[in-house]
Formats: C-alpha cells, structure tokens, sequence
C-alpha cells in the first residue's frame, strides 16, 4: 500500500524570545493510505504539533513532509491554503463553526473555495449532512445544536469537498461517552466505507481503540507504533 | 458575490453594536447630504436661464446701491416686459431682537403687480396705494408682533434717518396683511413692504440711488439674454450690475454670513474624521473578537489575501450601507427643508455628483476603517488563533 504521508527527519522549533524550544525531534513516521492513526502521549508531548505539520497549519522546522505525494514543507502560504482546501479535512476538539452561519453554511463553506455552483454546493452540503445523520438539522444554528451535533457538523464540514486526509485534534474531548461514541463511530465509517485516511490525536484510550494503529509520542519522540487489531 | 452571505454574517454578529455604528454612519451621510446640497447650491455660478424675473444687484455687494437712472435704459432693453425697484431698510419694531422677524422693504410701483405670490385683498391694495406713509405687512410677522391693519407703528432703522424729524424712527400705517400664494412660501410673510415715494422723499441721504432692479423678462427662454444685455449697461462702470434668479440673490445675500464652502468642508471634515475613528474601532474590536473564526477560515484554505479582503469587504459594505441610506434619507428630508425655508432659499436635489462623491467617501472611509483590522486577519498565524494565543 502507497503511503499517504511520509514524515522524514521532521523537527519543529518554536522561538519564544531569546529561547528555543525543540518541541519534535527527527519524527519518521509513514501513514498509509486509509489507515486510522491515533496519535497518543502526555501534555506537551508534540501530537498537535505533529498534526498541524500533516494537516500544513504549520511548517517543519527541518526535515521533509510528503502527503498525498506533494512535498509540503517547502509550499509558500497561498499553495500551502490551496493544498489544505483541496486535501485535508479538519476536525478541532472544540468544533470551530461559525456561530453566525447555520448547519448548512458551515458545511458549504470549504465549497466557497471551488468552481461549484451555488445550487451544486448547497447539493453537496447536504449530502455531506445527511451522512452525518442531520439533515433536519441544516438550518440550525451551532448554538441551538448538542456538542455531539456540532462535531457532527464539524465532520460534514471536513469530508465536503472530498479530501482523501482528516486530521482530527481531539475529536471527541469535549463530548460525553454516548456522543463521542457516535462521533468515533462515524469517523471509522468514513475511514472503512469511504476510504478516508484518518489522522487522530486523543488522550482517551477508548478512542483510540477506533483507530487501526496508535503511535505514541513522548517529549517530542517517537517512541511506539502499535497494530491495532481490528 | 458567493462571499456575500459569509460577509453579512460577520457583519451583523453582533446585531446591537453593527446597529448603532451603522446609525453613527447614516447620520454623518445624512449630513453630508443636506450640507453637501447646501455647498451646491452656494457655490453654483448665478444663471439666469428660464426664469421670468430677475433680480438685478450690485455686482460689487448687495449692500451696495445702484443709480435710478438705470431704470429707463432697462426698460427700453428688448425682451423687458417690466421693471421695478426696491431698498433694504434695516430696521426694528419696538425690541432690536425683533429685527429678524419682520424685514422692512421700501417697494416701488408695480413691485406688487410683479410679485403675486403676495396675496393681499384689493381694498387694502387699494388703500395702499392711496396711503403715502401706508405699508402691508406679511401675515406671519403680523401674528408674531401683534400688528393689525389700522395701527400706526413706529419702526427704528439703523441706516436711513428721516429727514424731516432728524431721527432715524419712522412711522407707517398699517393698510394691509398679505398672505403667501403658497404654503412653501412662507417665508416672505415676515416682511414689511411700503411705498418708495415715502422712503425717497423722507431719507436724508441716497436719493436718486436704489437698491435693487426687479426685472420681469417677456419671454424666459431669453432670461440669460437679457440679464447679460441688462448688465452690458453699467459694464465698466463704478455701479456694475450682476443679473440673475430671485433665489441666487437670496442665497448671495446668505453668503454674507460667511464663506460657505468652507464651513460646510470644516463641519464634514470633523464629522467624517468622528466617523472614522468610531467605525474604526468598532471594525479592530469586530475583528479582534473573530480572530478564531478567521483562522478557522485559513484552516479551510482561505488565504491570507481572501482573509484581507473578507474583512475590508466587511467594512466597506458597512459603510456604504449606512451611508447610502444616510444619502436617501437626505434626498427624501429636502424638499422639506426647502418648504420650511418657506421659499427664501431652494436646495437642489441631490444629484449625481454628491451620490458619486458620497459613495467615493464612504468607500474610502471602508477601506481606512477596515485596513488595520484587515491586516491583523491577514497576518494571523494558524496555529496560534486556534490555540488563543
């Protein structure tokens, strides 16, 4: 199977003043195409850090990074947002939808950067809702919706415009046992049924059972790649 | 286009501070409107063009007289139907602060024939005609001064002493109470009007001088014609004459109070400078509050140039949506104004120049309000917004 990223010698160094804080170092790491990652470890341990570098919120301070066979490390801020549009779908632990727009329009919103048409864009929100299960939700605004909704809004969000690579920032840290059992459901449905490559980081054990393989991260290193059985 | 609902959005957030801006900026434009309409009609070259009467004036200042000697050479001008004059005479009833409610005008014959919007009944006509000291007084000044028909009151100028007592009181009779033609025309009822051969005989100085030529053209297509033939007469002389509309010598005479294009910029410069600083902080603290949001749009693959312009587009909209409403409120507010003036003077509608010019400003005045904030969205790091830092 094709790796769907390759993380080669990838460190990242923050600069807070005069100090620098080594926050990854020398990360090597292949995640298949349609595999289930749990990225696992301690506060601090550099998983988010590591997350935002594949979804290309933040650029490596070293080393080379290869998803879906597009070096990104090295992509200027427009190339890097046009890649992000068009291949990483992204799911926060606190959901980050716009409070002024409804169900519907948080979904339609990575569509506002293709060529689709208004009438195809609200088709394909829709479709996205309905495999989240809230269709009857789509005029709702996040406000009026449970948490558990609001990532499931989230999740419509992140697969509409198709991309082949979810990056997921504790998914379900926020929600309780039933709603985050929904979501982690519905996230292996997309990774088993649609061929989703997903990339999770969660402190939850439970959550990570949902995941096909889990790495362990510690004070910036690599230390275990587990096989899950399915 | 597409964007629009997303703009809307972030534009109304916060329902009740949007409102109150977007009330902040109608007004300025409200302002900007009428005094812009104000400016228009100030600083717009005299015409003569389809009028039927015309006022004929000093060309050096309205306080400046012009010889009686005109008066024939006008009339003998072609295209003249008829000619009349008048004098300002500045003066007060009982109380110096009633020097504004009533104007006194020395009028000379057929100065009420030419002037119809003065409705007077005809026996009083009649008696003015008949009474050398009579004068008619405007219905409004009347009420406002207790003045009825048959009273003889006194009126103290401040320019013309009366040669026969020494003093510059005189006294008049009462013959009359006149009423506008026309609601709008109000206005001309605060004046007191009488006879010219009182004035001429009675004044101790400026005899043979009159201060105005009304003059009523045969034909108002050939009004510029004769206003250009009229002031030929006294060109290069020490009494050149400027011929033009009613209205423009009523707003010449308001120019008086100062220079008007000047105030009006003055007042619009402080206001529009109040506006930016209120809409500016208004859009930083709108934008300081979404930063999240719009690195959540960054996330999605909004660049840092569509963050830009989502933001400025913001303002600007903002701004042209108060102040377009501001610009139509203003269009609406004054022929109303123009009505309460009671005819003295008459705004021009708001044309294409002051819409073009408003939206030219309120577009600038988006862009400056919305630049700082736009640029903090734009330079926003990721990863940092998401995290609250």
């Amino acid at each position: 199977m094709t790796a769907q990223v390759e993380i080669r010698n990838v460190s990242k160094v923050y600069e807070r003043g005069n100090q620098k804080l080594e926050v990854l170092h020398s990360i090597d790491l292949d995640v298949e195409q349609q595999d289930f990652i749990a990225l696992m470890g301690p506060s601090g341990s550099g998983k988010t850090t590591l997350l935002n570098l594949i979804g290309g919120l933040d650029s490596p301070t070293a080393g080379t990074l290869t998803v879906s066979g597009q070096r990104i490390d090295n992509l200027g801020e427009s190339a890097l947002a046009r890649w992000r549009a068009a291949t990483v779908g992204f799911i926060f632990q606190f959901y980050n939808l716009l409070p002024m727009l409804s169900a519907q329009k948080n979904v339609e919103l990575p569509l506002l950067l293709t060529r689709l048409s208004a009438a195809q864009r609200r088709r394909n929100a829709a479709i996205a809702l309905e495999l989240v299960g809230l269709s009857d939700r789509a005029s709702h605004k996040p406000t009026e919706l449970s948490g558990g909704q609001q990532q499931r809004v989230a999740i419509a969000r992140a697969i509409v415009s198709d991309p082949a690579l979810l990056v997921c920032d504790e998914p379900t840290g926020d929600l309780d046992r039933h709603s985050a059992e929904e979501v982690l459901t519905l996230l292996q449905q997309l990774n088993r049924q649609h061929g989703k490559t997903i990339i999770m980081v969660t402190h939850d054990p439970k959550a990570a059972e949902y995941a096909s393989h889990v790495v362990h991260l510690d004070k910036g290193t690599l230390v275990e790649q587990v096989e899950r059985q399915a | 286009m597409k964007y629009l609902h997303l703009i809307w959005a972030a534009l109304f957030r916060r329902k009740t501070r949007t409102v109150f801006t977007l009330l902040s900026v109608l007004a300025a434009f409200l302002l900007f409107g009428m005094l812009d309409a104000v400016r228009t009609a100030f600083t717009a070259p005299p015409s003569a063009a389809g009028v039927s009467r015309l006022f004929v004036g000093s060309r050096v200042s309205i306080i400046q007289s012009l010889p009686q000697s005109l008066l024939p050479q006008i009339q003998a001008l072609p295209g003249v139907d008829e000619v009349t004059y008048a004098n300002w005479f500045g003066g007060y009833y009982q109380d110096p602060k009633n020097v504004n409610v009533m104007f006194q005008i020395a009028i000379g014959p057929q100065y009420l024939d030419m002037h119809p919007e003065f409705v007077l009944p005809p026996a009083q006509r009649k008696a003015f005609d008949e009474t050398r000291a009579g004068a008619v007084i405007g219905d409004t000044a009347a009420r406002a001064l207790g003045i009825k028909v048959g009273d003889r009151i006194p009126i103290r100028g401040s320019i013309f002493t009366n040669k026969d007592s020494g003093e510059t009181t005189w006294t008049f009779d009462i013959v009359g109470i006149f009423k506008a033609a026309e609601e709008k025309q109000r206005g001309f009822e605060n004046q007191l009007l009488f006879r010219w051969d009182y004035f001429d005989e009675g004044r101790a100085f400026g005899e043979g001088t009159v201060g105005w030529y009304i003059v009523r053209v045969s034909d108002p297509g050939e009004s510029e014609k004769v206003a250009a033939a009229i002031d030929a007469l006294s060109a290069n002389s020490d009494h050149e004459t400027s011929s033009q509309t009613e209205q423009a010598a009523n707003l010449a005479f308001m120019k008086q109070i100062g220079d008007i294009g000047l105030i009006v910029g003055a007042i619009m410069a402080a206001v529009f400078f109040t506006l930016i600083l209120l809409t500016g902080n208004t859009m930083a603290q709108a934008v300081r509050e979404r930063i999240p949001e719009l690195a959540v749009l960054k996330t999605l693959g909004f660049t840092n140039r569509s963050v830009l312009g989502l933001v400025l587009a913001e303002s600007v909209l903002l701004v042209v949506l108060g102040g377009a409403i501001g610009l139509a409120l203003a269009q609406v507010m004054l022929p109303g104004l123009n009505a309460a003036s009671g005819g003295r003077v008459n705004f021009p509608p708001i044309g294409a120049s002051t819409w073009l010019l408003g939206l030219a400003l309120m577009v600038g005045i988006g862009l400056v309000v919305g630049v700082l904030p736009a640029l903090r969205g734009m330079r926003l790091r990721i990863v940092d917004a998401l995290a609250g830092r």
